[in-house]
């Protein structure tokens, strides 16, 4: 034994150089245990984050299935996916007042959204900047909105319809006034949270009082209005579909509605996805600009 | 003629529910391109005292003139160095600058100078690399070159600057100090310091206000500090004054002034 390890390592010498690029070899297959790694973190990332809304949604689309099976009128997932396929080929058509395609009840919709948030936008953020600023203005308006603040969106409609005469007008100001008070309320307390170095920094600059709004006072308050306009947005659109089913005309909650009176089931549990994904886009573009003007 | 002067100053802050007597008869002179701290205890004052020379708060008493005029309220002339650096996040480390440099020199210089000024000021604090950053992306000692680059761009008559290298670590306190005092030698500004660090306040000044605790501190001792600039801080370790006026500097803080609660 002794002997033949002696052999060994007298004879080391001559191997000395394929040795050496043996030990240099193993930084070759070293690339190989990243790639593992980073399969194994994909595969982490399907089961940690991928995971769980999959199943999710699985388990929901099948206990919608179960219990369609035990009722006579629930459409399954089956058909409602059918009916949603048809119904979405031909999403711009118009047969008459009362019978147009999806695409336009949705834009119709997203319309009147638009139109009363627009206002409640152009208008609750000047109202909550003076309301911030302005203490005296503060206690003026503080006993009319926490008020009306808590009333019932479609409370309003009845006043609507009566001073408009009419269901348009009506249902946008449903949106407006419902959509309003998150706006002015964010964008006052924005305001009163503008930490005071940075006021303090205007008055040692002497700045006027256009460039404390633009270069201080607005980029300051900017996120919180947004949160404001985003609240305000996802309350309008909450409110749409009541104010439709109520007013009429074209529109998704109308279509509900509409859908209701033909008995097609399928429709309505398709409406109810409709607004629930436009929701969904709406916030996501609002918190996508939030993202943007977010400066801390 | 004295550049900064107050007379029998009081401050009495009044909230609905109890009276806070912060100062009294504060009596203070500095003298044009003099380099004065503040020194003390915290809650004795002295941020205070900096408040009234900038203007944003109005003395209940006393007298305060800066180059013979009375101050009134705050204004670029007195520009401050804030504790937190206070940069509007939203603005870039140039816009930040531009911004009091526009306000100040707006009808006196075009466009072109406005512009190359704000770079100069911001090449003297050696931030030129990061003109387009924003305050989030540079660190903390960056910000604060910023908030003097700012300060220093309006052409102050005075200097103020609270606390401004509290909030950062050593290393970076000590070269934003030598960049103070080269910038102080160069320009021979007027300034005004508050700090708690003794031996900034020996290495900087040209003279230490020690202020006794609070409510109602005032002027306790002054310590002039007669040492020769420029000042290198490795050689003054073993200068004997440097380490008498830092002795005399921690007498005065911690056994005439020991805190409240270190000496109950």
């Amino acid at each position: 034994m002794t002997v033949i390890a002696m052999k060994k390592i007298v004879e080391t010498p001559p191997h000395d150089e394929p040795a050496k690029t043996a030990v240099i070899v193993p930084p070759a297959p070293m690339p190989v245990p990243p790639r593992i790694s980073w399969l194994a973190d994909s595969g982490r990332w399907l089961v940690r984050v991928l995971l769980p809304p999959v199943l999710g949604v699985v388990l929901f689309v099948l206990l919608w299935a179960l219990v369609s099976k035990g009722s006579d009128g629930l459409p399954g997932p089956y058909e409602t996916w059918i009916s949603a396929v048809e119904l979405f080929s031909d999403p711009f058509y118009v047969n008459g007042p009362n019978d147009q395609g999806i695409g336009w009840n949705i834009l119709n919709s997203l319309q009147r959204v638009g139109m009363g948030f627009g206002m409640a936008a152009l208008i609750g953020i000047p109202l909550g900047f003076m309301i911030g600023r302005f203490a005296f203005f503060n206690g003026m308006t503080a006993p009319i909105i926490s008020l009306l603040r808590p009333v019932s969106p479609l409370a309003w409609l009845p006043i609507g319809l009566l001073v408009f005469k009419e269901a348009q007008p009506a249902a946008v100001w449903v949106i407006f006034i419902s959509s309003i008070w998150p706006i002015i309320i964010n964008t006052a307390v924005g305001v009163t949270k503008v930490p005071q170095d940075y006021l303090n920094v205007a008055r040692v600059l002497n700045l006027s009082e256009w460039k404390i709004f633009t270069k201080i006072l607005f980029p300051a308050v900017l996120p919180y209005t947004l949160t404001g306009v985003r609240l305000g947005l996802g309350v309008a659109w909450l409110v749409i579909v009541a104010a439709e089913m109520l007013t009429g005309g074209v529109g998704i909650g109308f279509w509900v509605w509409d859908e209701w009176n033909n008995l097609n089931v399928a429709h309505i549990i398709i409406a109810i996805f409709v607004v629930g994904i436009v929701g969904l886009l709406l916030e996501q573009i609002l918190l996508l600009l939030a993202r943007r003007f977010n400066y801390e | 003629m004295k550049y900064l002067q107050l007379e029998k100053v009081e401050m009495v802050f009044d909230t609905r529910r109890s009276r806070f007597h912060a100062l009294r008869d504060i009596n203070l002179s500095v003298e044009q391109g003099e380099f004065v701290s503040i020194i003390g205890h915290s809650g004795c004052g002295k941020s205070t005292l900096l408040n009234l020379v900038a203007g944003l708060i109005m003395p209940s008493s006393g007298a305060m003139l800066c180059a013979g005029r009375e101050i009134v309220g705050p204004g670029p002339e007195r520009s401050m160095v804030f504790q937190n650096h206070s940069l509007l996040p939203w603005l870039t480390v140039y816009e930040n600058v531009r911004l009091g440099v526009d306000k100040v020199f707006g009808s006196t210089k075009n466009k072109q100078q406005r512009d190359e000024w704000t770079r100069e000021n911001l090449a003297l604090v050696h931030m030129e690399h990061a003109l387009n950053k924003r305050p989030p992306e540079i660190s903390g000692g960056m910000k604060q070159r910023v908030g003097i680059a700012r300060a220093l761009a309006m052409e102050p008559k005075l200097l103020l600057m609270d606390e401004p290298f509290g909030a950062l670590d050593a290393l970076t306190r000590a070269s934003l100090q030598d960049a103070v005092m080269e910038i102080h030698g160069r320009l021979k500004n007027t300034v005004l310091m508050v700090t708690h660090d003794v031996d900034e306040a020996v290495l900087l000044s040209d003279r230490i206000i020690m202020m006794t605790n609070g409510p109602a501190a005032t002027i306790g001792e002054i310590v002039e500090v007669k040492l020769p600039r420029p000042r290198k801080r490795v050689e003054l370790a073993d200068d004997p004054a440097y380490n008498q006026h830092r002795a005399a500097v921690l007498k005065f803080l911690y056994q005439r002034q020991r805190r409240p609660e270190e000496a109950a």
